[in-house]
């Protein structure tokens, strides 16, 4: 408490911060990049261990040996796939029910807010097939799920293969304490979407989908399978799930513990600070890279694992990945409660090495420290006469009284405050609802109309007076720009903490951007430079920047025209994605940070 | 004043009815921040609908509240919404007038003293003007309104909302000076939960105030406090007799382990809002108002389930001490303290129950860190009112014995 009633160490805390605080600025923000640099290294990564006790100390000797049976499955299914030209649901029954499955279908249907340019649907209806494996002795309150997701772009035909010749293999078994889900989706995640849940009987998305016929008990763990071809030089394993979730480390374990004892190359793309990075863009991009992110919203621990077929030396047929997850399985299946004991916050720069929460949380603390330092500055100038010194009447002439022009202060900024968030909620709303309008006087398609929409929108942001002000006091004009960039400042510290608490990445990556020159925003000084500045790094040049980066990173460099078809592909797929499954980016960047952006950009052209 | 008063009540009508339309008002009344186990809405309708099977509503511990909201409810069910925005518009006016009346009264007050040269000379720029005083009262009104706490509390139907009415016409009635209409306001607030009780001293003090009655006159403070708490017997009694049920006083039967969504403190913590009432008593006898604005504050804080309809009541007076503002010494700190917690709240709940990957260690964390700051505000005002009275009659500009500037320390 001393500091806070304490006037002599006030007075020179506010001094040192008054003083230092341009450095001290620089000093947190080098600190918060540095220390996220430093994460690659050893003291602040460490080796990966299993955590779960039920899952460590069993030995399990696979026995799978169905990779023929696999293949002619496979066969079979493509076959019958391209005959059929949708998911063969008849074909997918009869042989499940010949494996010695229970099985059922669902279907669903979607109507989407825009038709999406790379599949150009508008009314999206499927069938989803499940075979359930009930487990011989036990109650079947428990389930684990094998799900292969199959899309029309990814016929994914190896993959049911493997699913139906190891669900066979299973049903000869009597180890089984879980009933094992087969499921077989159709157009991928929105399959996936409508199977979930129905299966935990809520409605978040609006999916109109069947009720289920038969259900397994509560899902422990679910891993989703994509396969390309018949034989695979490596695993890769996708953790990334919707809005960033990650599953619990011990299932990432498990998958490499397996991986390691088959001898299985297993991989997660990159090396270092390489692989890092992807994550941090994956987890930041909040889609889910895989049916297993879509697991994750309902607490059930899921990963997807892909096979690649790339130009090395040595492969591995089927049998040597449906051992991993017969491995797998069995493993799963010695739980006695949910995955709970390891890490659900963690970023991975390798497969066998992680960074838990506790250690890369500093770099954002230290981004948003820079914030935290500028406002106090602000605030000490706001108020330099009351503040820090004990005397109200100190100097010979009294300060003005501060009450009135504060109302009046308050007041003022309201009109900024209420025009950015009025522009947000345009931003929100107006794309999704207005693409009829704009199909009917323009010649686009829906999913162009609503992208140029927000681009015309983001815009025309920059372009509104927002100074709508009338002279707030002649004594001080300076005080109406900085009593806004204050809140401005709070507000975006408040977002961005909240933001990194639920989703380190994304919080991490638009504090790196945003935080720089939200500090140096300000009317006087090299305008231009600054304007310059600040658009660069608003929310959708970042996003602009980042998808550069990844491409740059995965090897597959992009020119420019490329980079900005992407980038509208982009918008699009965020724009979709957060009406079907619920996404969260969209809904932040429009009404949380552009509105804060708009209020910096607000600040930097006050008269 | 009428005009503006009007325009504010409407335009808070009108987010009110909004927000109760739209998808949000399921979400907010289950929030744990908003509504607690004695004031929430589904356990209302619970015991209203366990009273309709023949069941005593009281049986196993679900529903808290006193026999007399039974009884508002059970003709008003239907009308709920509406009741809940007129409580609020209700508590508001209450406000508007109290606080216009108390104006009057400070300034009279201020220049009788002026008159009596109790005042030190220089102290010009700390004497409060009409002028000054003109917008405090709708200000209040406008505070109270358009909190987003208090929207809140009425988009979930928290009966934290006619706690707060109550409470209100209780400090109407009291600046008015009527003994008997505020004592009925007091028994009432009091029959509902416990605290407004400590609530009591202040008024009792306001009251011999304005009769001109020597406060330490032991005879005179005796007559005056066996009428108010004669009252509030009679008033108790007749509650219980003709509900025939316990009032709604269930505390000492609900223990900390039982209850959800509160973290187990120990049972002094509880008794904490009244051991400040003597303490507070004795140092701002001049200043009952003041004393009851800090008692409802402390009410606020320490009560067993705090929501955040109980902190948007004493927000509701921060206008009226607006003079203060120049000696709040840390209301930066304390601000940004308030708004990040009331934010991430919301957030760690999240992190907690639905991402599983926080525990309840975090959302009390914020708790806990949410009462600091507003003890640390609490505590802010008093320091900054003390100064103010301190400057009053010693004068503004202090000079040490030697002459240079001096510096003055709360000791």
């Amino acid at each position: 408490m001393g500091l806070l009633s304490d006037p002599v160490r006030r007075r020179a805390l506010a001094r040192l911060v008054l003083r230092l605080n341009a450095p001290l600025c620089v000093l947190s923000y080098v600190a918060g990049i540095a220390w996220f640099l430093a994460l690659v290294f050893p003291p602040l990564t460490q080796r990966t261990y299993m955590s779960e006790n039920a899952m460590g100390s069993t030995m399990v000797e696979e026995q799978f040996a169905g990779g023929d049976r696999a293949r002619a499955f496979a066969r079979d299914f493509a076959a019958h796939r391209k005959k059929s030209g949708a998911l063969p649901v008849a074909w997918l029954e009869r042989t499940m029910r010949s494996v010695g499955l229970e099985v059922y279908t669902q279907s669903f249907s979607r109507k989407l807010p825009f038709p999406d340019e790379t599949h150009e649907r508008y009314m999206v209806s499927g069938t989803n097939v499940y075979g359930i494996l009930r487990a011989p002795r036990a109650a079947s309150t428990e389930s684990l799920v094998l799900t292969v997701p199959c899309g029309s772009d990814s016929t994914n035909s190896q993959a049911v293969g493997l699913l139906l010749a190891l669900a066979a293999h299973f049903r000869g078994q009597i180890y089984w304490a879980k009933d094992i889900v087969f499921l077989v989706t159709e157009h991928d995640l929105l399959g996936t979407e409508a199977w979930l849940e129905a299966y935990h009987d809520v409605n978040v998305t609006g999916m109109q989908s069947s009720p289920l016929q038969g259900r397994a008990g509560a899902i422990q763990a679910a891993v989703a399978l994509e396969l390309s071809s018949d034989v695979v030089t490596s695993l890769d394993v996708a953790v990334e799930g919707l809005n960033g979730q990650l599953p619990n480390l011990d299932l990432l374990n498990l998958f490499q513990t397996f991986c390691q004892k088959g001898g299985l190359l297993c991989t997660l793309q990159g090396k270092g600070l390489q692989t890092l990075l992807l994550m941090v863009l994956r987890q930041a991009s909040g889609r889910p890279h895989g049916s297993h992110g879509l697991f994750l919203r309902y607490r059930v621990e899921a990963l997807t694992l892909r096979g690649i077929n790339s130009f090395r030396q040595y492969k591995y047929d089927l049998v040597a990945v449906g051992k991993a997850l017969e491995g797998m399985f069995r493993k799963l299946n010695h739980l006695l409660e949910r995955l709970h004991q390891s890490f659900f916050l963690y970023l991975l720069p390798g497969l066998s090495r992680f960074v838990s929460i506790g250690l890369y949380m500093p770099a954002v603390g230290f981004l948003l420290l820079v914030l935290g330092l500028k406002a106090l500055e602000l605030w000490m100038q706001l108020h330099e006469a009351g503040m820090g010194l004990e005397e109200p009447g100190g100097a010979p002439g009294p300060s003005v009284p501060l009450p009135p022009s504060q109302g009046v202060g308050l007041a003022s900024l309201v009109a900024p405050l209420l025009i950015s968030q009025a522009m947000g909620l345009a931003l929100y709303v107006l794309p999704v609802l207005g693409q009829h309008v704009a199909t009917q006087h323009f010649p686009v398609a829906e999913a162009e109309a609503v992208v140029l929409t927000l681009l015309a929108i983001y815009a025309a942001g920059l372009a509104l007076p927002h100074n709508t002000h009338r002279v707030v006091s002649t004594q001080a004009p300076d005080r109406g720009w900085m009593a806004l960039k204050l809140v401005a400042l709070i507000y975006l510290a408040l977002q961005l903490g909240c933001i990194a608490l639920t989703n380190f990445s994304l919080g991490f990556l638009l504090a790196t951007t945003m935080v720089p020159t939200a500090a140096l925003a300000k009317p006087h000084g090299p305008r231009t430079l600054y304007a310059a500045l600040l658009v660069l790094t608003s929310p959708a040049a970042t996003l602009l920047g980042s998808l550069f980066l990844w491409r740059e990173l995965q090897e597959a460099p992009l020119s420019l025209a490329e980079g900005w078809q992407l980038f509208l592909a982009a918008l699009a797929q965020g724009v979709l994605e957060h009406h079907t499954y619920g996404a969260l980016l969209f809904p932040l960047l429009s009404l949380g940070l552009y509105p804060c952006w708009l209020l910096f950009w607000n600040v930097l052209f006050w008269k | 004043m009428a005009a503006p008063l009007v325009l504010v009540l409407v335009v808070a009508v009108t987010v009110r009815a909004a927000l109760f339309r739209s998808s949000l008002a399921e979400f907010i009344s289950e929030r744990v921040e908003v509504v607690s186990p004695l004031s929430s809405w589904k356990r209302v309708v619970e015991g209203l609908s366990l009273l309709d099977l023949g069941v005593s509503p009281y049986s196993g511990a679900v529903f808290h509240e006193t026999p007399l909201i039974i009884y508002l409810f059970h003709f008003l069910i239907d009308y709920a919404e509406l009741v809940f925005m007129i409580t609020d518009a209700l508590t508001a006016i209450a406000l508007y007038f109290a606080i216009q009346d108390f104006n009057k009264v400070v300034f009279k007050k201020q220049k009788l003293l002026l008159e009596l040269d109790q005042y030190a000379p220089d102290v010009a720029e700390l004497i409060r003007t009409p002028m000054e005083m003109r917008y405090i009262p709708l200000k209040v009104a406008l505070f109270y309104l358009l909190n987003p706490y208090t929207i809140l509390s009425c988009v979930a139907k928290s009966t934290c909302a006619i706690n707060n009415t109550l409470i209100a016409f209780f400090i109407l009635t009291t600046i008015k000076g009527s003994a008997f209409l505020s004592a009925i306001f007091l028994a009432l607030a009091t029959y509902q939960s416990l605290y407004p009780l400590t609530l009591f001293v202040p008024g009792l003090l306001y009251l011999l105030q304005t009769r001109h009655i020597n406060p330490n006159s032991a005879a005179a403070v005796h007559t005056c406090e066996n009428e108010e708490q004669s009252l509030l017997d009679l008033f108790l009694g007749v509650c219980h007799d003709v509900c025939g049920k316990p009032s709604g006083n269930h505390l000492p039967l609900l223990l900390p382990s039982q209850l959800l969504g509160f973290h187990p403190r120990s049972l002094w913590l509880y008794i904490n809002v009244f051991f400040y009432t003597i303490p507070l008593a004795i140092k701002l006898k001049e200043h009952p108002i003041f004393f009851m604005f800090i008692q409802i504050a402390v009410i606020a804080i320490f009560k067993s389930y705090p929501t955040v309809g109980d902190v948007a009541l004493y927000m509701a007076f921060f206008p009226v001490w607006n003079h203060l503002y120049r000696f709040l010494r840390n209301i930066f700190v304390l601000t940004c303290i308030i708004i990040v917690c009331s934010l991430l709240f919301p957030v760690l709940w999240h992190l907690w129950i639905y991402a599983g990957s926080a525990n309840s260690n975090f959302f009390y964390a914020i708790t806990l860190t949410f009462n600091v700051g507003q003890i640390l505000l609490i505590s802010d005002y008093f320091y900054a009112f003390l100064r103010r009275e301190y400057y009053l009659t010693h004068g503004l500009y202090l000079t040490a014995k030697d002459g240079t500037e001096a510096m003055l320390v709360l000791k």
